[in-house]
């Protein structure tokens, strides 16, 4: 029985953001509206404290809170991700806030609450401290999907968002209530011990299976996937930003934990059971996202297919289940939060006088206007799409790599050829802004936030070759504590 | 003993029956009634099962908050229940056929129940029982100690949800009047009174 003091010891980010938020909440209380930019830099900074913090802590597995809580160096990694998407969108968001007339306070202290939430998905060791992060997380980003609340179609996302979200959570709370029904305990590690992967009761694989729906809602993975387009498209552009990064690889993350620790043995020994699940629904989402994007007219909702088909792929990673799978998962994830956040800087750049534009063909002729942005979103492009020796092929490559290796040849072969069938629509963008004639230009010049986030971006996407050899070895070892 | 088994029965017969009049009576402030009257009895089952705390817990929270404030929206709202009820009749085959698929799979489900003793004995925090640890110390320790984790995040859900309903509701009106408590106690009686000397006979010429 660990003591209060150890438990609040390990459990210091998350002190220190729920702290930090309640501190930001009345600040800008007495502020008003007028502090918002201010608060959204204390926020930024208050990411940046707790992310030295995490970097500070003791990298071996850890749980506290009677045992609900775990920090291990999957955590840690995992978090330092989210604090980068949540970092990265809040600082995209400022200008677009005063633009749109939106700018309060409330803005960036909830983005703080959520990102908190993500934290608490991501050290869960509990089925129900998992849902409470869940929750949280959940609720926030309900509340910033709906910001503008004077747009019907903001109203609308948010509003569609959360009635589908309580539906997924009644899923996920019906799976728990059965699996801790026929097994007698909540707690990852006794579940652990208990579970024998292929000589599960009926009873657990129905919870398992009610488990991975509400999970694959919050992944947005096919048949899971129908809000994902419209509320990408109805959120304002810089909360689509935050939404496609951050809650994405603190799901993924959990599905993970979820489906490695409690529900596999030891060793990689994971269970047939909840394999073919995820193997179904990582081949639904690469073929839906491939097909589904062609059509698209606004830029937003292509985002929004894309990044049901890139979950598809990390699926992947993790249907393989073995060392190699979840490393792919956590490379592929870096990958993509780093490609994510880039285009949507682009998207963020698209703005004329009358107001933000998101149709794809706007684009057209961007060469001509401003041949910088537009090589940028080309190198993106083609990173999304998967070509080498860009970022974005190696994550692929790993996931794809990982599933060959244990067995799963025919979904690495869908995988490959939905990449092929993806490539259409990311290549279509780059011939409309390259050999199209010129639309009017942008309004220049970029944001400098915008500028250096995309520079960062497209230079991580460009070099990854370079960063690939530390990443490995960082994957190797924090994939290490799942097993 | 056989008290015992009196009070059961009645209780939770008329527990069923209260729950079945909750959605079967025409007028929706008996509704409300009714389901106060299912409460009840629902206490008074948990005072049979020993769990006091919970009972009184049941009535104070549930009547008295719950079911008056659903008292309060049937009252105040304005809708029309007999509208409802006819959609409701329209899906009464489609909603009785689900009803039945899940009350056959869930048979189903409890037939290949196979609780196996060791798992039975995995309860995460046993409980003691009414004569080692009273009900309010029992459920103390739960919340308090071994769940403070999950208690405290429910804490900040319910803050998430308050910044929510703020921020999505809230607004500031043009044009209202507010009281403005620092103006009314920093006015001074130079401002608001004026000695006007008066005449005799003359009355007082304009203000």
């Amino acid at each position: 029985m660990t003591t209060l003091s150890s438990s609040l010891s390990l459990a210091v980010p998350e002190l220190m953001m729920a702290i930090g938020a309640m501190a930001l909440l009345m600040f800008g209380v007495f502020r008003g509206d007028k502090s918002t930019s201010m608060v959204s830099w204390l926020s930024v900074l208050l990411f940046i404290f707790v992310g030295l913090n995490i970097l500070g802590q003791p990298g071996e597995r850890m749980t506290a809170f009677s045992d609900g809580f775990v920090i291990d160096p999957f955590s840690q990694f995992v978090k330092v991700l989210i604090l980068t998407g949540s970092g990265l969108a809040l600082i995209m968001s400022m200008d677009f806030l005063k633009a749109e007339r939106i700018a309060r306070f409330e803005y960036p202290v909830l983005v703080v609450l959520a990102t908190l939430g993500m934290f608490m998905m991501v050290s869960a060791n509990d089925l129900i401290s998992l849902y409470m992060g869940i929750e949280l997380q959940s609720l926030a980003l309900y509340v910033l999907a709906a910001f503008n609340r004077d747009s019907q179609r903001s109203t609308e996302a948010g509003l569609k968002y959360f009635v589908l979200g309580a539906l997924s959570s009644g899923l996920l709370l019906y799976g728990c209530s059965l699996i801790y029904g026929f097994t007698g305990t909540t707690n990852f590690d006794t579940l652990r011990e208990i579970l024998v992967p292929g000589e599960w009761s009926l009873g657990v694989i129905i919870g398992v299976v009610f488990v991975a729906a509400g999970l694959a809602f919050k992944v947005s993975a096919v048949p899971f996937h129908m809000w994902t387009p419209d509320v990408y498209e109805g959120a304002p552009t810089p909360i689509t930003a935050l939404f496609a990064a951050a809650p994405k690889i603190a799901a993924m993350a959990l599905f993970v934990r979820v489906m490695m620790w409690p529900l596999s043995g030891e060793l990689g020994n994971i269970a047939p059971e909840w394999q073919q699940i995820i193997m179904l629904i990582s081949v639904l989402s690469m073929v839906v996202g491939a097909f589904a994007a062609i059509g698209q007219t606004n830029f937003k909702r292509l985002m929004a297919y894309s990044s049901i088909g890139h979950m598809g792929y990390v699926l992947m990673g993790l249907a393989a289940g073995s060392v190699e799978g979840v490393q792919g998962v956590l490379i592929y994830l870096t990958v993509y939060l780093f490609m994510t956040v880039g285009v949507f800087a682009c998207i963020l750049s698209m703005k004329r006088k009358e107001g933000m534009v998101e149709e794809i063909s706007e684009l057209s002729g961007l060469a001509k206007n401003q041949p910088i942005l537009a090589m940028a979103l080309l190198i993106l492009m083609f990173s999304l799409a998967g070509i080498p020796p860009l970022a974005g092929f190696f994550g692929k490559f790993y996931v794809i790599l990982a599933a060959v290796k244990a067995g799963l040849v025919p979904l690495a072969v869908i995988g490959v050829l939905a990449s092929v069938v993806g490539a259409y629509y990311y290549l279509r963008i780059v011939k409309i802004m390259y050999f199209d004639d010129p639309a009017e230009p942008f309004i220049q010049p970029m944001a400098g936030e915008m500028r250096v986030i995309l520079g960062v971006s497209s230079v991580f996407v460009v070099l990854f070759a370079v960063f690939a050899f530390p990443l490995m070895s960082a994957t190797s070892y924090v994939t290490q504590s799942l097993f | 003993m056989i008290i015992q088994a009196i009070a059961f029965y009645m209780l939770s017969t008329v527990a069923v029956a209260a729950g079945f009049m909750v959605i079967a009576s025409r007028n929706p402030v008996h509704s409300v009634l009714f389901l106060i009257l299912a409460f009840f009895n629902a206490a008074g089952l948990f005072v049979l099962l020993g769990a006091e705390f919970l009972a009184m817990i049941l009535v104070v929270v549930y009547v008295g908050a719950v079911a008056v404030l659903f008292l309060f929206v049937v009252m105040m709202l304005d809708v029309d229940f007999v509208d409802l009820r006819k959609g409701a009749l329209q899906h009464m085959q489609l909603g009785t056929l689900i009803g039945v698929i899940f009350f056959i799979e869930l048979i189903f489900l409890i037939a290949t129940v196979n609780v196996t003793p060791e798992v039975s004995a995995q309860g995460a925090f046993p409980i003691p029982g009414p004569d080692e640890r009273s009900n309010i110390a029992a459920l103390g320790d739960i919340l308090y100690t071994d769940y403070i984790y999950l208690f405290q995040a429910s804490g900040l859900i319910l803050l998430v949800a308050m910044i929510g309903a703020i921020v999505l509701t809230l607004r500031t009106r043009e044009g209202v009047k507010r009281q403005v408590i620092a103006d009314q106690v920093n006015r001074r009686r130079e401002e608001g009174v004026e000695l006007i000397p008066v005449k005799p006979g003359e009355g007082i010429k304009g203000t």
